[in-house]
């Protein structure tokens, strides 16, 4: 009887029945709490482009007090009627850049909740092995970097996966600047790791062992704050 | 592994003892030292090196694995007298993913940031050749009750090389425990061993702790 084919046939299908419907319940279940994590991490990763958070803050009141959120398209014209959190950026980032979606992070000024003291853009791109995204924040001239966050699907441990784990490879463009007079030339990660950059506004040092994740992420800024070259313009000139 | 299948055999020979038994006391004490999963059987090598360069991932993964093998070999014992023997592996697969997925959902919903640095490690446990092979050499003959204490002890050896390997990679790799500085803590700067931090330095520690283990309890590998 245990040996039957039909014996093992229904065995087998009751149990891949039992399986799926114990998991998709435990997804159902834990899905909010989950999604909720998720939300935390990206406030937490845009808070920390321009502040250093400390152990036990509260990440979800800092974001309410400091930061304004919006979406503006390709002209730097803010989108109604949906939230940042509504864009998906690894779908927006296969669209061509005239139609995506772009969401942008302001810095209220603590005295003045008018002006704004930083901008933080999300990017997206292709690293060595799979997708690597971050965010970029800018001081209010709307070209100096005030810090980035670089976080990555696949890249190699120790090596490509250091723009993440590496606070220093990242702290390696806070001052640099984006634009060359009026030229928006992005920040380049150079090739080889040790040089001393300090005196070139547009260049950082590189990652030893990990020069295609850094070409990823030199072309993942340029072609991202391309996007937002309108929105950045407009925001010069109103301040 | 000879030694298991006799243990296997004895908890089948008597059909009602008390479950903590001398010899179901065996199950747990075992393989903590003369059965070891890790220095002993040599299993589940992988995830040993990959997740000991801090003591907090290290033991999360051995909590995770430890609530697998045994969850896992309760089902599989309970399911034991209808498997279909031709298909058992497969349905040892299932029940052994069923467990992961679970724990990975969890550790997900309540430890984000540490599922994250474990990343695709929870999901190997699937292919963890402690949880087969707990499920194969135990849980296939024997009942629910031993089973879950096999599992226990399992989950505990690996869990006790793993928390061991990733004591020693934290404190000469970062000089911290649990990311508490130590060193600094007592006024002494330490730079950190790279070594430690990198999986050769996982083997390293290993194949001491293998060393130690057999000078004290004098085991020899039988030819």
């Amino acid at each position: 009887m245990r040996q039957s084919n039909l014996y093992i046939v229904i065995y087998a299908s009751v149990l891949t029945i039992v399986c799926g419907g114990l998991l998709a319940l435990a997804s159902e279940g834990l899905k909010e709490r989950q999604q909720f994590n998720i939300a935390q991490e990206q406030k937490k990763n845009i808070l920390s482009t321009v502040i250093t958070l400390e152990d036990g803050q509260d990440i979800s009141a800092l974001y309410a007090k400091d930061v304004n959120e919006f979406v503006v398209d390709f002209q730097g014209n803010v989108v109604d009627g949906i939230k940042p959190q509504e864009v998906n950026l690894a779908a927006e980032y296969k669209k061509s850049p005239q139609d995506r979606l772009l969401p942008v992070y302001e810095f209220k000024n603590a005295s003045d909740p008018n002006k704004v003291d930083y901008v933080v853009l999300p990017i997206h791109g292709f690293g060595l092995w799979n997708e690597i995204w971050g965010f970029v924040a800018l001081e209010s001239d709307m070209n100096t970097i005030r810090g980035v966050n670089f976080d990555h699907k696949g890249e190699t441990p120790g090596l490509g996966a250091r723009i993440a784990s590496d606070a220093a490879v990242q702290g390696r463009y806070r001052g640099k600047s984006i634009y060359d007079g009026d030229k928006l030339v992005s920040v380049t990660m150079m090739k080889g790791e040790g040089n001393d950059y300090s005196g070139k506004p547009h260049e950082v040092d590189g990652m030893s062992g990990a020069t295609l994740t850094g070409k990823g992420v030199n072309n993942m800024m340029r072609d991202y704050l391309f996007c937002y070259e309108n929105y950045l313009k407009k925001k010069k000139a109103n301040s | 592994m000879s030694e298991t299948i006799q243990e296997a055999a004895v908890a089948v020979e008597k059909k009602s003892e008390p479950l903590f038994s001398k010899k179901n006391k065996k199950l747990i004490t075992n393989p903590l030292d003369i059965d070891n999963p890790i220095t002993v059987q040599v299993l589940g090598i992988c995830s040993a090196l990959a997740v000991t360069t801090q003591l907090k991932p290290a033991f999360i993964m051995a909590l995770s694995l430890l609530v697998v093998t045994a969850c896992s070999n309760v089902a599989i014992s309970m399911m034991r007298n209808s498997i279909p023997s031709r298909i058992r592996i497969i349905v040892q697969l299932a029940v052994v993913s069923l467990w992961v997925t679970l724990v990975n959902e969890l550790l997900k919903a309540y430890v984000y940031d540490v599922s994250k640095q474990l990343a695709v490690f929870v999901g190997l446990i699937i292919t963890n050749c402690i949880v087969m092979g707990r499920l194969e050499a135990f849980a296939m003959s024997n009942k629910p009750g031993p089973s879950f204490l096999d599992g226990l002890g399992n989950g505990l050896g690996y869990g006790l090389i793993l928390m061991a390997v990733a004591f020693f990679r934290e404190l000469l790799g970062s000089g911290a425990l649990f990311g508490f500085k130590v060193f600094e803590a007592v006024g002494f700067h330490y730079k950190g061993n790279g070594l430690m931090l990198l999986p050769a330095g996982a083997c390293v520690v290993v194949g001491v702790l293998i060393w130690l283990q057999r000078s004290f309890n004098g085991y020899r590998e039988s030819h």
